[in-house]
């Protein structure tokens, strides 16, 4: 089995998260080779950018598979911001309309991923506070009501409840961490959330050490 | 609910820091890594770095820079000046970067905020404009305002207020919106100008120019309606520190993200 590998969505924070992640002693590599991903010991899951243009990458680079092999297998998986929403099947941001093509995302979590309703600055970007809905290892040591950095203007919304791991307050409450088993999804930038960020990176790593 | 943020501004010519810092004993306060560092330490929100090399052989350093701060500083980054291409915006974003402010250049061509938008998402563009008043201010008439583009020098014939929506509609994430009325002044923000720009864009505007006072970054916070100030002078000079900001801002009541230690 290889490393944790972050996986090549050719989004511009890419080596923003490296560097976060070598910070707190998570050596990665990144890669878009599916067999690379296929045996990876955990995978960090970034993206910025469209919904469709993230998706329709997944599918030319053929990592589909690999992604959700690794999700089967159990492997601890972090969707960052984007990362997130294509762990969802679908997103308002893409056709929704256009089923079974390249916009589709894994589908790893039943839900929906929806624009912010009219009314409030969107983007949300900013420092806004994340409340874990329960006690997690992946907020291990982070207070309730920390604050990390968003910048987004479509949100996740699980089917069910209990896939929602912390929530945060823009207008109304929504998702901002999810989970389904070994998988992570944060609307956040951990990357870019100094020490809070960097704490929520390094349990991350300890989610991982404890697989072996 | 979302904190009001407080962004310190660097010049940076040719890889250095130019304006000098008065207060803090750092080893090199010209080296805006360290600078950077010091001010993520204080409990910045975010770093903008103003690229004001003058000349294009030079221009590399800033990349340097940004790579460089970002193996130590992980908070939001933005770098503005004379950014004039997807291309570099993209080796600026590799780099490190998070945001590119983009001015002169997609004064001459607007398309520009939009292809940078498409490439990278709105989330990485902001728009930076460079705002004068015309006339004196009277109750009388509203005010106006003419967009200045090579780093307020140039009048464009613009007015600040279409300017600012034709951004959005091309893809800008965020306004930067500086007035060069109240810039050096330390006389306030011109609260005019931001309410009036925040209230015609659905996007985040940030305040620059003029903040003398702790007084004067709350009212560009409340009546200017900006959801995050830039400030340069008052914290290079430490007339204030950004924890006293902070902790003046929580007891007026505004939700900011508390000084780590």
């Amino acid at each position: 089995m290889s490393s944790l590998v972050i996986v090549d969505s050719e989004c511009a924070n890419l080596n923003s998260i490296y560097k976060a992640a070598r910070m707190v002693s998570l050596e990665a590599v990144i890669s878009d080779n599916p067999k690379t991903i296929s045996s990876a010991r955990a995978i960090i899951f970034p993206g910025v950018g469209s919904f469709a243009h993230a998706a329709s990458l997944i599918s030319k680079k053929k990592l589909r598979e690999s992604l959700l092999e690794t999700v089967a297998r159990g492997r601890p998986f972090l969707g960052i911001c984007l990362g997130m929403h294509l762990l969802f099947s679908g997103s308002e941001e893409a056709d929704l309309s256009r089923v079974n093509d390249p916009t589709e995302g894994l589908g790893a979590i039943q839900g929906e991923v929806k624009r912010f309703p009219e009314g409030l600055p969107i983007p949300h970007v900013g420092w806004n506070r994340v409340d874990p809905v329960n006690a997690h290892p992946l907020f291990a040591g982070l207070q309730k009501g920390n604050y990390f950095y968003f910048t987004h203007s479509y949100y996740a919304r699980p089917e069910h409840k209990e896939n929602i791991l912390s929530l945060t307050d823009y207008g109304f409450s929504f998702p901002s961490a999810v989970i389904n088993g070994n998988l992570y999804g944060v609307q956040f930038h951990p990357e870019k959330s100094g020490s809070a960020g960097l704490r929520l990176l390094s349990n991350f790593g300890k989610i991982i050490a404890d697989q072996q | 609910m979302l904190a009001k943020r407080i962004i310190p501004c660097l010049d940076v010519r040719d890889g250095r820091v130019v304006k000098g810092t008065r207060f803090i004993n750092l080893k090199d306060a010209g080296d805006p890594v360290e600078m950077a560092e010091f001010y993520n330490r204080q409990g910045a929100d975010e770093i903008v770095f103003l690229d004001i090399t003058a000349s294009f052989e030079k221009r590399k350093a800033i990349v340097e820079t940004v790579e460089k701060t970002a193996n130590v500083v992980f908070i939001p980054l933005t770098v503005g000046g004379g950014i004039d291409s997807v291309e570099f915006m993209k080796v600026l974003l590799q780099s490190g970067a998070d945001k590119v402010s983009l001015n002169t250049a997609v004064l001459n061509n607007p398309a520009l905020i939009q292809a940078g938008a498409e490439r990278f998402g709105s989330q990485c563009i902001i728009v930076a404009i460079d705002a004068k008043r015309i006339g004196q201010p009277s109750p009388a008439v509203d005010s106006k305002w003419e967009v200045y583009s090579h780093g307020g020098r140039t009048p464009t014939g613009r007015d600040v207020i279409e300017w600012a929506v034709e951004a959005e509609q091309l893809g800008a994430g965020e306004i930067l919106l500086t007035s060069m009325d109240a810039d050096g002044t330390l006389d306030g923000y011109d609260t005019d100008l931001l309410s009036s720009v925040a209230d015609a864009v659905g996007i985040p505007v940030i305040a620059s120019g003029g903040a003398g006072t702790l007084e004067h970054l709350y009212e560009a916070l409340t009546s200017g309606r900006a959801h995050a100030v830039l400030a340069a002078s008052i914290l290079h000079y430490g007339t204030f520190s950004i924890a006293e900001i902070k902790e003046y801002l929580v007891k007026k009541g505004l939700p900011v993200r508390p000084v780590e230690n």
